[in-house]
């Protein structure tokens, strides 16, 4: 090898050159700040601007949050125990703990119910939100809302028995009749519901206090419990109303498409705030003179119609991004349109429209916070009216804003990450 | 079974009840006629609930109550409005003030929003850390908690006025003037107020004709390079956006700017505009939540364009500016403009929160107060909703109109 080259270069090194450590300043944490911190002159201005933006927040919260104040009457001996400190006052947090999470008319002794339904809506939703686990728990899931509404809501238990009995009468008439026409078979099952339902209201309201627990007036719900109960009511109810507009929208039957068009529309061009206003003012004037609809039930109508309309977008997105090959697919096996929708379109269009219905869920419960415009006392309701306007507690804002915001970041934030894990576990399914 | 000659020659069977749901061809009338009934009942069913109920307490329905007297005071109005003007007319306030902050929201927004999206991108790890925080902390807290936190912030702060004043020059103030011009006090912020003389017909067509001037130059340079391949120098479109307006001006004379007049007398800021504390409130709140949600548009708009073609810009010899203004924005525009407008379109209906800071909006004039003093629910609402309504079918009417422009060409 070095013979041939000795005859045309001059040189030629035989071995290679001891490996030297790179230079200082490109290894290790120097390396790292240089290339992600100060790589060019702007770059360095932004990282000096971006320190001092976080040392000027550092510096006023770090004090407020370790000084803070957790045990105290009031907002005036909060200051007397701080003194000149930048200290927070937190004791309207301990203090007011039971007015921020159930509201003030809620009866103390039953706090432990809200309670134990916020746990069971774990157990309850695990089975839908899990897929790893046996899909022969959703039967919890499906059990819950009667659970629930037992616990909230309170009164004898036969009503949210006679309620699932009616649910269960109606499966089961349906099943019984499948074979034979959708149509058919859900009319049976509505039937069946119906007659099970009427026969139990009548039972109920005869045994009003087997095996009863303290009845509870929904005006007595308050706090980020109403938020909790608001959220989760209106988007379980809004994804089945959202796939039906969201059919009826693709519908080769002009009515029910323009009317579906029409609706969704409306709903998606007015602010939450006026469907508010419409449950608050206006929809009594529609219902008969003498009922006597809670406002709670109203507002749950017009959040979910709200929901609803932006569930159906997503969902019509989904089933515009099914490719045509799967409708055709659905036609030739020689499914009907019930059966094919039911088997092969939704379970898939569903599950590209995940990210999209997370959205919208999120949205929602953050918006669960503008029934405080219509007086209603919900987390913010509840800090904006008794808790600011009490004469212990005037001018804790941030505080009371923040706890609030902290609660709700928790939430979402915790929704959105579960969405983000579930849309990485299906996609590698496919892979 | 049949057989094809059996489809050759159809038979002609009559017409019987059951074809209505067996037969596809009549089933959807059949459905449709089901569903028409259905929705005649349940809507005369609410009339007829409403009628009822408009006999029991005496009522009607009728617009009459927008020309009587107001009797309210709004505390911001961009046109002329007293305590005796109509209903009508604090409704129309309340519209342009709705109009005022959307738009001027949707200005700042974009900017806070397109920053932010794209320091969030950067390779500076404290800065896009940082912006992550920003965008996380805003999308996961209600707009409203927001609006209450920033309208408080803004309560709380400002300064009293008279710390602002000379008394007539004799004493030096607690404070000075930001850029000689704007004071922010405990009543708002004080800015300059732009005041017409005679002439600003000429200086507003300068104005006009300078941005047509711009465009025109720009498509110019555009035109030549393809036709030709020569490149034209971009500058001059500036001097054509600026120098006719400044010139007219400085002939003309005709726009002027009055600053607040701290030296006028020892009590309060004179002249100037006021700009009241729940705009400045909301408008912040507003810019600032939805910058967030712009952000992450930007930022899923310009990782939709894939490395590869900046990597075949890049070969081809574009300069690194070129590659982003040629290559790289076209195709994240075509991504990032739908859910933009429509970020838009949720700013405007968040608007409607301007209630909780006391800013005097549509919501708050129509939809609150006329609505409590005259208890015509039906009505306002109705105007409301409408008024909601046109904004938004007149937006996704223009989105509509947009992505039919830039649409991918499919075969």
């Amino acid at each position: 090898m070095s013979d041939t080259h000795a005859q045309s270069v001059a040189f030629v090194r035989e071995s290679f050159i001891p490996e030297q450590a790179p230079p200082a300043r490109e290894t290790g944490a120097i390396r790292w700040v240089r290339h992600n911190l100060f790589p060019t002159i702007p770059n360095a201005i932004l990282t000096l601007l971006a320190l001092y933006v976080i040392y000027v927040l550092l510096s006023g919260l770090l004090p407020w949050l370790l000084g803070g104040v957790w045990n105290a009457g009031s907002l005036s001996e909060c200051r007397e125990i701080t003194g000149a400190g930048a200290g927070g006052c937190f004791a309207v947090l301990t203090e007011r703990w039971n007015q921020l999470i159930f509201g003030f008319a809620f009866p103390q002794t039953e706090y432990w119910r809200p309670l134990l339904a916020f746990v069971l809506l774990f157990v309850a939703g695990a089975p839908a939100l899990l897929p790893d686990l046996p899909r022969r728990l959703l039967i919890l899931t499906a059990l819950y809302p009667f659970v629930a509404y037992w616990l909230l809501w309170g009164g004898t238990i036969l009503t949210p028995v006679s309620a699932f009995l009616g649910v269960l009468a109606g499966y089961f008439a349906f099943k019984a009749t499948d074979r034979w026409s959708f149509a058919l078979s859900l009319g049976a099952a509505v039937v069946a519901a119906v007659a099970v339902w009427w026969v139990g209201g009548w039972v109920a309201s005869q045994e009003r206090d087997f095996l009863a627990i303290q009845r509870i007036q929904s005006r007595d719900m308050g706090g980020y419990m109403l938020n909790m109960i608001l959220g989760t009511v209106c988007i379980s109810l809004s994804l089945p109303f959202g796939i039906l507009l969201a059919l009826g929208r693709q519908s080769r039957l002009p009515l029910i498409k323009y009317v579906c068009v029409a609706f969704i529309e409306f709903v998606r061009g007015v602010p939450l705030i006026t469907l508010l206003f419409v449950a608050n003012v206006v929809l009594a004037y529609f219902l008969p003179p003498d009922t006597n609809f809670d406002l709670i039930l109203r507002v749950i109508i017009m959040i979910t119609m709200f929901a609803s309309a932006y569930i159906a977008e997503v969902i019509r997105g989904g089933l515009a991004a099914l490719p045509r090959g799967q409708y055709e697919a659905a036609d030739s096996l020689g499914l009907d349109y019930a059966q094919a929708m039911r088997l092969i379109i939704l379970p898939q269009a569903l599950k590209i429209s995940i990210p999209g219905i997370v959205n919208v869920a999120v949205g929602l419960f953050k918006d669960t916070t503008l029934v405080s415009i219509i007086s209603m006392f919900d987390v913010v309701g509840m800090i904006r009216g008794p808790i600011l306007a009490s004469t212990d507690w005037n001018g804790v804002y941030w505080e009371l804003y923040g706890f609030a915001a902290l609660l709700f970041f928790v939430t979402c934030y915790g929704i959105s990450q579960y969405s983000q894990w579930l849309e990485r576990k299906l996609a590698t399914e496919h892979r | 079974m049949a057989s094809i000659s059996d489809h050759d020659t159809p038979k002609r069977r009559g017409f019987h009840p059951g074809m209505l749901l067996s037969d596809t061809r009549y089933r959807g009338l059949t459905f449709q006629f089901i569903a028409l009934i259905a929705i005649i009942c349940i809507a005369s069913w609410l009339g007829w609930n409403l009628m009822r109920n408009f006999a029991a307490a005496g009522l009607n329905f009728s617009y009459g109550f927008l020309d009587n007297p107001a009797n309210y005071d709004i505390n911001q109005t961009l046109i002329d409005y007293t305590s005796r003007s109509s209903h009508l007319r604090a409704a129309i306030v309340g519209v342009i003030n709705t109009l005022l902050v959307a738009i001027a929201g949707c200005i700042l927004a974009t900017l806070i929003g397109v920053s932010a999206g794209v320091m969030r991108l950067s390779k500076n790890w404290i800065v896009a850390r940082l912006m992550s925080v920003y965008v996380e902390a805003f999308r996961n807290v209600p707009v409203l908690i927001w609006i209450l936190i920033i309208g408080t912030v803004v309560t709380l702060s400002g300064g009293a006025p008279r710390d602002f004043l000379t008394r007539g020059g004799s004493v030096e103030p607690d404070r000075g003037l930001f850029l000689g011009s704007f004071a922010f006090t405990n009543r708002g912020l004080y800015a300059p107020a732009v005041e017409v003389g005679p002439g600003w017909p000429i200086v507003l067509g300068a104005l006009v004709a300078g941005i047509v001037g711009f465009f025109l130059w720009r498509s110019h340079v555009k035109r030549t390079l393809f036709n030709s391949g020569k490149l034209l120098p971009v500058w001059p479109s500036w001097v054509i956006l600026i120098a006719p307006v400044v010139i007219a001006e400085l002939a003309l004379g005709s726009i002027s700017f009055i600053r607040p007049d701290v030296a006028a007398n020892n009590f309060n800021i004179q002249g100037g505009t006021l700009i009241g504390k729940p705009f400045i409130a909301l408008w912040l709140a507003l810019s600032v939540y939805t910058g967030a949600f712009i952000a992450e548009n930007v930022r899923a708009g310009i990782l939709s364009v894939s490395t590869g073609q900046t990597e075949a810009a890049a070969a081809l010899g574009l300069r690194p500016r070129r590659i982003m203004n040629l290559v790289v924005l076209p195709q994240a525009l075509r991504v990032i403009v739908p859910p933009l407008i429509s970020q838009y379109l949720n700013l405007t209906k968040n608007s409607s929160l301007a209630i909780a800071v006391g800013y005097a909006d549509i919501t708050a004039t129509l939809g609150g107060i006329t609505l409590n003093q005259t208890g015509r629910a039906i009505e306002c609402v109705l105007l409301l909703m409408l008024f909601y309504l046109v904004i938004s079918l007149t937006i996704s009417g223009v989105m509509n109109i947009y992505n039919a422009s830039v649409a991918l060409k499919e075969r």
